[in-house]
């Protein structure tokens, strides 16, 4: 017996012209939960991909151990056969099936001639209750929220006797609740002698969940501690060979007089559903308003409505610049001096099939139409001058989006926002998903641009950031303001007592 | 200071390879195209190539063409046009029985056809616009609508003979010197807009790739305009409705590539939501992409009429999956975002040349849809599978 589940011993994988893992060394002790940090490209998924058996044994070079033997995976079947796991970030469910069916999908319990559907929701319920999830097996998987179903592709893996399991960024999409049932499986599944491999971008989460960190680079192992000896700066200290002070690159600035002012302003769905309850707030030039909330505080609604991007009716009013304006649909919105960073910016930030030029000139095609005509020469140097504004890696510009990893991605959208001359940019969540090198820069970027006098609306889940950046914070919640604080009274506590304000506490604390 | 200059060589470096990946696709098209006509060529020993029969070619492929160029637009906006074979046939009927009944003159018909057709585009568009009813049923019930009003008004009789002023739109050819001019202008004004776009980039400090590529690319283009203008005065000219479709052609590349509505049909395409944030208007231009369908199949309509000598009930029948697939061969993805106008034509002279060159080596009908479908699946295979290597 040995002490180790998982040895993955000098593991180097080469593609043409890249070596993606260089003698990486990665051990996971039995029944802890070890977390897998570094950017994008460090490695990671690489080498999970080698474990799994998505690259096959031959592949690559070095050895990997599984409870001290010697193991040579030729494919995902072989590993899953030997415990090995792996829950991805895009799902693998069935949402127009039950919970049920998608818990036993590829198990022998479907494949018989007759399916008994009660001992498939019979034993779902078994393995529900084993992990406390309160959910109906006969339930259809398209009705959970996205979290809900992260945590059945879970349980899905348990079904299957999986010892060690790996979560690639499971959080990503939880909501803060969902990632409180997660960390309790977690536990559970720890007590039970599951091992569990964590990649996350969420350093907090790491802190708190993992019992020891391995951190990559470049396809090197840099370190592997024990969680006591490390902290969020260590760690990414690690990543990027940088601290975390250095991390929010904030300065005082020239704040100037109001740019955007919302008073009373209040929107409905295309139902009629009141969304938000009338809010009212300012925002300076060369101010960055960072906006703070749980999720489903009405954030995302709240701007896109400004935005003209929500269907439904508004009331109230908005003034840019001291004049009233009446925004009810997105071109309104880039005339009147607004630009819309959005959350998902492969579903509503780019057309992903299109070249980075055209995507960065969408928003203000008019700029390159001297004549009325599309001038490709300009086109292509504006396109030119943003990238590089934006320190953007592309093979070319003529290169279509997809090909780019979610930083160089999200610089596209920027750049495209930056082309229409804003003078108020509303950013929604614009780290989500990037490495910390770009985000890095992407900071960098926005300090600049309020330098510059842009009035700055960063909508953020992730505290450090809102506070690492903002020189103002509103906090929502349910569809109001219900907290303001400046950069120098804000704390993480101050801003989730505002968070979790429930409208009727809020209420009766004024009557 | 460095680094950027750094990384402007290295991407410089790599321009030309991925420029020449990216041409590479396209010029498989051309590659398919000359084995068809090697093949055919040997097969019909050379009568395929002949002057004659090329003539007949071009004529024959103009109508297809013409919905192809329309189709495009339709494909790249996301959405699909089923109704334009029954709408080509229609406005055809319209046009000869306005012709024919009621002694309207050619150039009236001629409009009159177009504006029906616009006119019924704009009642679909609407539908698929405004009332978000999905592309494939409106236009499933417009071909079907469609077909109905055409057997209504015109009894189920077939409509004929032509005045010859009509019947000659098809029929006729450019005079050579007339044809001569138009290819040697053509020629002049390739030449002249790439050194102008040249001068241009290179004013504004941007890449250029090596004058060898741009030049023979347009040499090339210069020797097909001149040989097939001279292969074709060798029987009796430039037939018209060729001219008809570079006319239209041209027109439609200039509009998807150099207009704000050309723009616009590609970012709907390729993702709806992000282009309506970006300010586009979704409704407005997926209206004008049916209006403008709807006036080709009008044009279509006019030039298988006067083809034909006469209007009948089926004519037009199937075109709109003769249609479908030019573009598809010619590169248009049916998922939306991506395709061209030249695509397209080539297509329809792909799928032309088929039946032109089967027929002439005497295979019975029935092959001709077998190999037409075979062709039109392993053409979306490769580019299907050319796009998982590139990926």
């Amino acid at each position: 017996m040995t002490e180790y589940a998982l040895q993955m011993e000098n593991i180097t994988k080469e593609f043409p012209g890249v070596k993606a893992l260089d003698n990486v060394t990665f051990s996971v002790r039995k029944g802890e939960i070890h977390a897998l940090c570094g950017e994008n490209g460090a490695g990671k998924s690489t080498l999970m991909k080698v474990l799994s058996g998505v690259y096959p044994s031959g592949d690559y070079d070095g050895n990997i151990k599984i409870n001290g033997e010697e193991v040579e995976f030729k494919n995902i079947k072989e590993s899953q056969e030997a415990g090995v796991a792996i829950i991805y970030q895009e799902l693998a469910l069935v949402p127009e099936m039950t919970v049920g069916e998608n818990i036993f999908l590829s198990s022998a319990l479907m494949r018989k001639k007759v399916i008994d559907w009660n001992e498939i929701y019979a034993q779902s319920q078994y393995w529900l209750d084993q992990v406390g999830l309160d959910i109906d097996p006969q339930m259809k998987l398209g009705e959970l929220t996205v979290g809900k179903q992260q945590l059945i592709e879970i349980v899905k893996a348990l079904t299957k006797h999986a010892e060690i399991l790996i979560l690639d960024e499971p959080t990503a999409a939880l909501t803060e609740s969902d990632v409180e049932i997660l960390v309790r499986i977690l536990r559970d599944l720890q007590k039970k002698g599951v091992t569990c491999i964590y990649i996350s971008h969420k350093l907090g989460e790491v802190l708190r969940l993992a019992d020891s960190v391995t951190v990559l680079r470049d396809g090197q192992t840099v370190s592997t501690d024990p969680i006591g000896d490390l902290s969020e700066d260590k760690i990414v200290n690690k990543m990027v060979g940088r601290t975390l002070d250095e991390f929010f690159p904030y300065e005082e600035r020239q704040i100037g007089k109001d740019i955007l002012e919302v008073n009373n302003y209040a929107f409905t769905s295309v139902s009629g559903e009141k969304v938000a309850a009338e809010v009212s707030f300012s925002l300076k030039r060369g101010e960055i308003l960072g906006i703070s909330g749980l999720m489903g505080a009405g954030r995302t609604e709240l701007f896109t409505s400004l935005f003209g991007g929500y269907p439904g009716k508004q009331t109230g009013e908005v003034k840019i610049d001291g004049e009233a304006v009446n925004i009810k649909k997105p071109s309104d919105a880039i005339e009147a001096g607004l630009a819309y960073v959005s959350e998902d910016r492969k579903r509503y930030g780019l057309i992903l099939g299109m070249e980075i030029t055209k995507n960065s000139t969408l928003a203000a095609l008019k700029k390159v139409m001297p004549k009325h005509i599309i001038d490709s020469a300009l086109e292509m140097k504006h396109a030119q001058e943003l990238t590089d504004k934006m320190n953007l890696k592309a093979p070319t510009l003529e290169a279509t989006v997809n090909q780019l990893s979610g930083g160089n991605q999200q610089k596209v959208v920027l750049s495209k926002w930056l082309f229409t001359n804003p003078k108020v940019l509303i950013l929604d969540e614009p780290t989500r998903g990037i490495d910390v090198g770009a985000k890095y820069e992407i900071y960098k970027i926005i300090n600049e641009l309020a330098d510059q006098g842009v009035g700055i609306i960063m909508i953020s889940s992730e505290l450090p950031e809102i506070l690492g950046m903002s020189d103002r914070i509103l906090v929502m919640s349910e569809g109001i303001i219900s907290g303001e604080l400046s950069r120098e009274e804000a704390t993480q506590e101050k801003i989730m007592k505002y968070a979790t304000t429930r409208r009727e506490q809020r209420e009766s604390a004024i009557n | 200071m460095s680094q950027p200059s750094i990384e402007t060589e290295t991407e410089t470096q790599k321009q030309p390879k991925l420029s020449f990946k990216f041409n590479m696709q396209s010029y498989t098209l051309i590659i398919a195209l000359l084995l068809i006509a090697i093949i055919f060529g040997v097969f019909t020993g050379g009568e395929f190539l002949s002057a004659r029969n090329l003539s007949n070619l071009f004529t024959q492929m103009s109508v297809i063409s013409v919905l192809a160029i329309g189709m495009t637009l339709v494909i790249v906006a996301g959405h699909i046009d089923l109704s334009v074979g029954s709408l080509a046939g229609l406005t055809g009927g319209i046009s000869a029985i306005l012709h024919v009944w009621f002694d309207w003159n050619t150039v009236w018909v001629v409009l009159a056809a177009i504006a029906v057709g616009a006119l019924l585009g704009l009642w679909q568009g609407w539908w698929v616009a405004y009332r978000a009813v999905p592309a494939f049923i409106v236009t499933l019930g417009g071909m079907l609508i469609f077909r109905g009003i055409l057997i209504g008004i015109s009894k189920g009789q077939t409509v004929a003979p032509l005045d010859p002023s009509f019947s000659s739109i098809a029929n006729s050819y450019l005079p050579y010197a007339l044809g001569y001019t138009i290819a040697v202008l053509g020629v002049l004004l390739l030449f002249y807009g790439t050194w102008k776009n040249r001068h241009k980039r290179s004013n504004m400090g941007l890449n250029l790739a090596a004058p060898a590529v741009d030049y023979g690319k347009v040499t090339g283009y210069s020797i097909a305009i001149l040989a097939i203008t001279y292969l074709l005065s060798r029987y009796y000219g430039l037939p018209v409705p060729m001219m008809i479709v570079v006319v239209l052609g041209g027109l439609f590349i200039f509009i998807s590539s150099k207009t704000a509505f050309g723009r616009s049909v590609y970012a709907i395409g390729g993702n709806q939501e992000a282009a309506a944030l970006s300010g586009i208007n979704i409704k407005r231009n997926t209206l004008s992409v049916f209006v403008i369908m709807g006036a080709l199949a009008g044009m279509a309509g006019v030039i298988l009429t006067s083809r034909l000598n006469a209007a009948t009930v089926s004519a037009g029948d199937m075109y709109e999956l003769d249609a479908i697939a030019a573009c598809v061969i010619g590169g248009t993805s049916l998922m939306g975002g991506r395709g061209n106008i030249v695509g397209a034509v080539i297509g329809a002279l792909i799928m032309a040349s088929i039946d032109n060159g089967m027929s002439m080596m005497n295979i019975q009908t029935f092959w001709q849809y077998i190999v037409k479908g075979l062709i039109l699946i392993v053409a979306v295979w490769i580019d299907i599978s050319s796009k998982k290597q590139t990926a």
